[in-house]
């Protein structure tokens, strides 16, 4: 059953080989139109590839998780999202326990980073803390744990390097064009039609390639979104709690913030989207949210990889399954029954106080309360090392 | 002459080595469901450590309720004597301290003062989550043991298995209509 890992794997790698492949070809071009040498412009190209992979493979998730401004908490701060995560990495079968980040920001959003299983970290917004119930957090999270789990997270990191180091490539590479471009035609007049050809294939492949690359990127993105829904709904037996959490989601309006076009395949929903639009096709680091949601509820009772397949399968007519036939042998799962822990959850009033207390203490403020009942936060740059409550007049020394 | 031998090493090659891949899987399945196992283990063992706590917080909200407290005291000494004594024994105990566990939140609804109690909510977060560990750690560990038996009864693996001495790992299954019966509550 968990063999589905490797064979994805494969299936991934020939995208990825693809996406070496345009690289290699811009690289190569480039250079011979500008440089007139094919080989300084493939190893220009692979050096600056290189340099950007070490980055990201050593530095990626810290610089990630401080562009989205994502704060660490332990297991005391909210024990809740502490223990769910715990919950999903024991059904999951992972071996180490991911860090657990929050991000202020009332978009209900959640994204997973790490190079290998013992570099995991797993962020969620304070919206999606405010705003889920238990299962469906849990859903969200069996999600971001499915991602780690199936080697999403580094495959789509390396990806997104690859395609950025074409973008920029072709970006630079147009601009040194028409400055150059201009000076060398009227020096050396004598280039040759084959010159003019190389330069012909070298825009063309400046302005197709980032397309091209995208919609690879996109393709491999979209397909691990499904298998991650899949993974979450066999980890929590209990598609349902997913579903709901991505219909929240989904109704909710607010747009994160701290997300750029680089980090929003690492979403568990494209942070872009347009409200009130559904059909983005090939253009979209997510499937659409609502046939998300559609395959989930389609699975009823049926939990397994087999059985969120022929749900797929349902509102797909043909063309190719989403997991590999390998991992559809294994046995059926009965759906969870017992639901008696939604009790646990508190009211969303406290889930909010609950988040904004951590988010408080996090940035260091100090927390007093005062006889009346009133509670105080003290910013840490406070002057004074006294202060009365408002109210009644109590004097407090910090 | 030369060509045979080589053609007959390399074949012999060959089969050693798949026979090698497929002994290897078999110990990494295994391997699997002894971890899997032992995951179960550490959660039982934090249920059985966190209960005291749990029924001393509980003690002084609920004098009427004795019967209901005894029960989950004896639940868990029941369930810690089952620890060495085989899985599915183990499993009916650890049945039981659930199933007297959810009675107590049950009747723990009647008794406000208690509900507010910041132990207490923390205390059933605490637990409320570990039965939920142990029933994913139990989901686990009964995938991990599908497959390690799937392996040791299919050809080819199977015959491997049965040369190399292993046997068919056992499920940890749970009554699951005694275990998940609404408790009984009065509201005399």
């Amino acid at each position: 059953m968990w063999e589905q890992i490797r064979d994805n794997q494969t299936r991934s790698v020939i995208l990825v080989v693809a996406l070496g492949f345009m690289l290699i070809l811009l690289g190569s071009f480039l250079g011979q139109a500008l440089l007139g040498d094919w080989s300084i412009g493939l190893l220009l190209a692979l050096l600056i590839w290189i340099v950007m992979t070490l980055v990201g493979y050593f530095q990626g998730d810290s610089i990630l998780l401080s562009l989205s401004k994502a704060r660490k908490i332990g297991p005391e701060d909210i024990p809740r999202i502490y223990n769910v995560v715990e919950e999903m990495k024991i059904a999951s079968g992972m071996e180490k326990m991911p860090d657990i980040y929050i991000v202020d920001d009332p978009a209900m959003n959640a994204f997973a980073t790490g190079r290998d299983k013992n570099h995991t970290s797993l962020a969620v917004t304070s919206g999606l803390l405010q705003k889920l119930s238990r299962d469906e957090l849990q859903g969200v999270v069996g999600h971001e744990m499915a991602h780690i789990r199936n080697r999403d997270v580094l495959l789509m990191a390396m990806c997104s390097i690859l395609l950025g180091t074409i973008v920029i490539i072709a970006w630079y590479g147009s601009r040194m064009l028409f400055f150059s471009g201009g000076t060398r035609r009227s020096s050396s007049d004598g280039g040759g039609g084959a010159q003019i050809i190389i330069l012909l294939v070298a825009v063309g492949l400046m302005i197709l390639a980032p397309i091209m690359a995208q919609f690879i990127y996109l393709a491999i993105s979209r397909k691990r979104e499904y298998l991650a829904d899949a993974s979450s709904a066999l980890y929590t037996r209990y598609p349902e709690g997913l579903a709901s959490a991505l219909e929240k989601i989904a109704a909710s309006t607010e747009q994160l913030k701290s997300a750029n076009n680089a980090t929003a395949p690492m979403y568990i929903l494209n942070p872009f989207r347009k409200s009130g639009r559904v059909a983005e096709d090939l253009s979209s680091t997510h499937p659409p949210i609502s046939e998300r949601i559609r395959i989930l509820r389609a699975m009823a009772g049926n939990i397994s990889l087999a059985g969120y397949e022929s749900a797929y399968n349902q509102s797909h007519k043909g063309g190719g399954g989403i997991i590999p036939g390998s991992a559809l042998v294994a046995g059926d799962a009965a759906l969870k029954q017992d639901h008696a822990d939604s009790a646990v959850t508190p009211s969303e009033k406290e889930r909010a106080r609950e988040a904004s207390d951590v988010l408080w203490k996090l940035h260091k403020y100090q927390e007093i309360t005062c006889n009346c009942g009133l509670k105080f936060k003290i910013p840490p740059d406070f002057h004074s090392d006294h202060f009365a409550c408002p109210r009644c007049g109590t004097v407090h020394s910090l | 002459m030369l060509i045979a031998i080589v053609v007959i090493l390399a074949i012999a090659i060959v089969i050693v080595l798949i026979l090698a891949g497929i002994y290897n899987g078999l110990v990494g399945a295994r391997n699997q469901v002894k971890n899997a196992w032992a995951q179960i283990d550490v959660q039982l063992k934090r249920r059985h450590d966190l209960i005291p706590n749990l029924t001393e917080t509980v003690k002084g909200y609920m004098q009427h309720e004795r019967g209901t407290l005894e029960a989950v005291t004896n639940a868990r000494t029941m369930a810690i004597k089952a620890s060495d004594s085989g899985v599915a024994a183990q499993a009916k105990a650890e049945g039981e301290l659930s199933q007297a566990l959810g009675r107590l939140f049950a009747v723990a609804e009647n008794y406000p003062d208690l509900k507010a109690s910041q132990n207490f909510l923390a205390l059933q977060e605490e637990l409320t989550s570990t039965e939920n560990k142990i029933s994913f750690s139990r989901q686990f560990y009964n995938d991990s043991v599908l497959q390690y038996n799937n392996k040791t009864q299919m050809f080819p693996s199977n015959i491997i298995a049965s040369m190399g001495g292993f046997k068919a790992g056992e499920f940890f299954e749970v009554t699951d209509t005694v275990e998940r019966d609404a408790p009984k509550v009065s509201f005399s």
